[in-house]
């Protein structure tokens, strides 16, 4: 089933954190097993990298800590050679970091060097955006990795009931689409041509770490605005060249949008009012963040949506 | 709000109906009303059965109902309930006899598989509003979403404003009063019944034809809309089956065998 839900302020940045969190943590119902959020702090000359070492369902047998504390020094002692200084580290969780570092080169090469290490995934790598996923309900992760005090502009999330991949870190939304800075995906539905997408962006050198379908649908998004086109262009491309049933949500560092496919089968309410945009599977998280009595609409099918900052 | 979930995953098992409703008026004319802005889904559902079916209130009136799910399910008695407010998903299925007035939005599968009674919504509602209808009134004053009335068995749903795709999708019997636009697929696969458009058709679905308004069809229009004080339009088209998928008689003979 699934549960999505986007946010984002127009008149300046809010407590997206905590924000998306009630918003999740009211659907929770559509996905117990796992949540993740895409949230966009202020925007800075340094990059942010949120990364995890292992999954928390692994099995930790002997050494486990001492090896997770090595594959950090690793990636540490990898940022360097690759010529990144690092500004601040900072772990969440014994298996999942946030990083801050200056680097000016290509990011590509950067997040292989790092994911060539042992059970290492790169989650997040922008500007302004940070992917922070793990097991269980929105309400503990937040707390689990200090979501409360979050500020930004804009903020995606999502509750997971696995249906096509593994209960995991790497099954769970949003994705990144890797390499691309600063772009993120939640997806609501099964793609049913994700096999033949993931082959023909795997010949252009894209690498997919999850089983999962959603996983696709950044990339593939990323890669046409990399090719020249607009967000929404590329949106309304991917309505007729993503099969199945999909509502998906997208952000990049100064946009939301959302796309929903040709049979409509997927829910989603939208929430619109001159500073604030809210949208979700149900009216009930958009109501958890908006106090006051309000009056959504549904989009019908194949529409494109699409706000600016 | 924590909801409790018992080892079967069942929501609040031992919850109890909270007995907050204030209750005015003297006998058959007793009126009711409570506010569900702090009660959960089970709660707001046993309250209002305590007071149609054990207080026997016969009009209940439920303030802030927020959007939640499953509410007003279920009831089978004749009474009048109004809700305040907007309604989430599945609001006011298998009912058997309320009339129902609904002053915000709901969300998908309003009134789904309603045996007789009435539900007016004021505002919009979300797909497959009366999915599997099968007596009653459903009147949405705004505009609905995809797959109106999907497997509609019976009654009558009206639309004041615009409808989505698949509209009347393999309906059965029964009729649809849509009075803005219809999206594309209009009646698709449908087996019976009548669909009356006031608005635009994107396009007809599988086995969907137009056919000739009878006066028996614009007496119904005429009444159907005075009812519900919307405005009557004057170029209603109709759309019924094709029956150019009816097959149910050209059994194989293997086939009949078995079924005899």
């Amino acid at each position: 089933m699934c549960g999505i839900a986007g946010i984002i302020h127009r008149d300046g940045p809010g407590d997206i954190g905590s924000e998306i969190t009630r918003m999740l943590q009211s659907m929770k119902h559509r996905g117990p097993d796992s949540t993740g959020f895409a949230l966009y702090g202020p925007p800075d000359d340094l990059l942010v990298m949120r990364i995890k070492l292992a999954d928390p369902n692994d099995n930790r047998g002997f050494g486990w800590g001492e090896r997770l504390e090595r594959h950090r020094n690793e990636i540490e002692s990898r940022l360097s050679k690759i010529g990144a200084t690092i500004d601040a580290i900072r772990g969440d969780q014994e298996y999942a970091y946030r990083i801050k570092f200056r680097y000016t080169g290509e990011l590509k090469p950067l997040a292989d060097y790092v994911e060539d290490i042992p059970g290492c995934e790169v989650l997040s790598l922008g500007h302004s955006l940070e992917i922070i996923k793990d097991l269980s309900d929105a309400e503990s992760v937040a707390e689990r990795y200090g979501l409360a005090e979050f500020t930004g502009t804009h903020a995606i999330g999502h509750v997971r009931m696995a249906t096509e991949s593994d209960v995991d870190i790497s099954g769970a939304h949003p994705y990144w689409a890797y390499p691309f800075s600063d772009i993120a995906v939640v997806h609501n539905g099964q793609l049913t041509n994700y096999h033949m997408w993931r082959r023909r962006l795997e010949r252009k050198g894209h690498r997919f770490q999850s089983e999962c379908d959603s996983e696709i649908i950044a990339v593939y998004l990323a890669q046409k605005m990399d090719d020249g086109l607009s967000l929404e262009t590329a949106m309304k491309e991917s309505l007729d060249e993503l099969d199945g049933v999909f509502t998906y949500l997208v952000v990049t560092a100064d946009a939301l949008g959302v796309a929903k496919d040709e049979m409509a089968a997927k829910p989603l309410v939208l929430y619109e009012s001159p500073g604030l945009v809210a949208l979700a599977s149900e009216e009930v998280a958009i109501r958890a963040v908006v106090g006051h009595e309000i009056d959504t609409y549904d989009p019908y099918e194949r529409e494109v949506l699409v706000w600016h900052l | 709000m924590k909801i409790r979930y018992d080892a079967r995953g069942l929501a609040e098992p031992d919850a109890q109906a909270p007995n907050i409703a204030k209750i005015e008026g003297e006998g058959p004319a007793r009126q009711a009303v409570f506010d569900a802005a702090d009660l959960s889904t089970r709660q707001i559902n046993l309250e209002l059965r305590r007071l149609v079916y054990y207080e026997g209130v016969a009009d209940v009136t439920i303030q802030n109902p927020g959007a939640k799910h499953s509410i007003a399910v279920g009831i089978l008695t004749r009474c009048r309930i109004t809700i305040e407010g907007s309604l989430g998903y599945f609001g006011c299925g298998l009912i058997d006899g309320p009339e129902i007035h609904i002053k915000g939005r709901v969300g998908w599968s309003v009134a789904e598989n309603m045996m007789s009674g009435v539900v007016v919504i004021d505002k919009i509602a979300g797909s497959l509003a009366g999915a599997a209808l099968r007596g009653g009134d459903l009147v949405v004053r705004g505009d609905v979403g995809a797959r109106t009335g999907i497997d509609q068995k019976g009654g009558t749903i009206v639309v004041g404003g615009s409808a989505g795709m698949m509209t009347g999708f393999m309906l059965q019997r029964g009729r649809q009063i849509i009075c803005g636009n219809v999206g594309g697929g209009l009646g698709d696969s449908m087996y019976d019944g009548a669909i009356y458009v006031g608005g635009k058709v994107t396009s007809l679905g599988v086995d969907c034809v137009e056919a000739e308004l009878t006066p028996g069809d614009h007496e119904l229009l005429e009444r159907k809309l005075r009812i519900y004080g919307l405005e009557p339009k004057a170029s209603f088209r109709k759309f019924v089956c094709g029956q150019k998928l009816w097959h149910y008689d050209n059994l194989e003979p293997a086939e009949r065998k078995l079924v005899l």
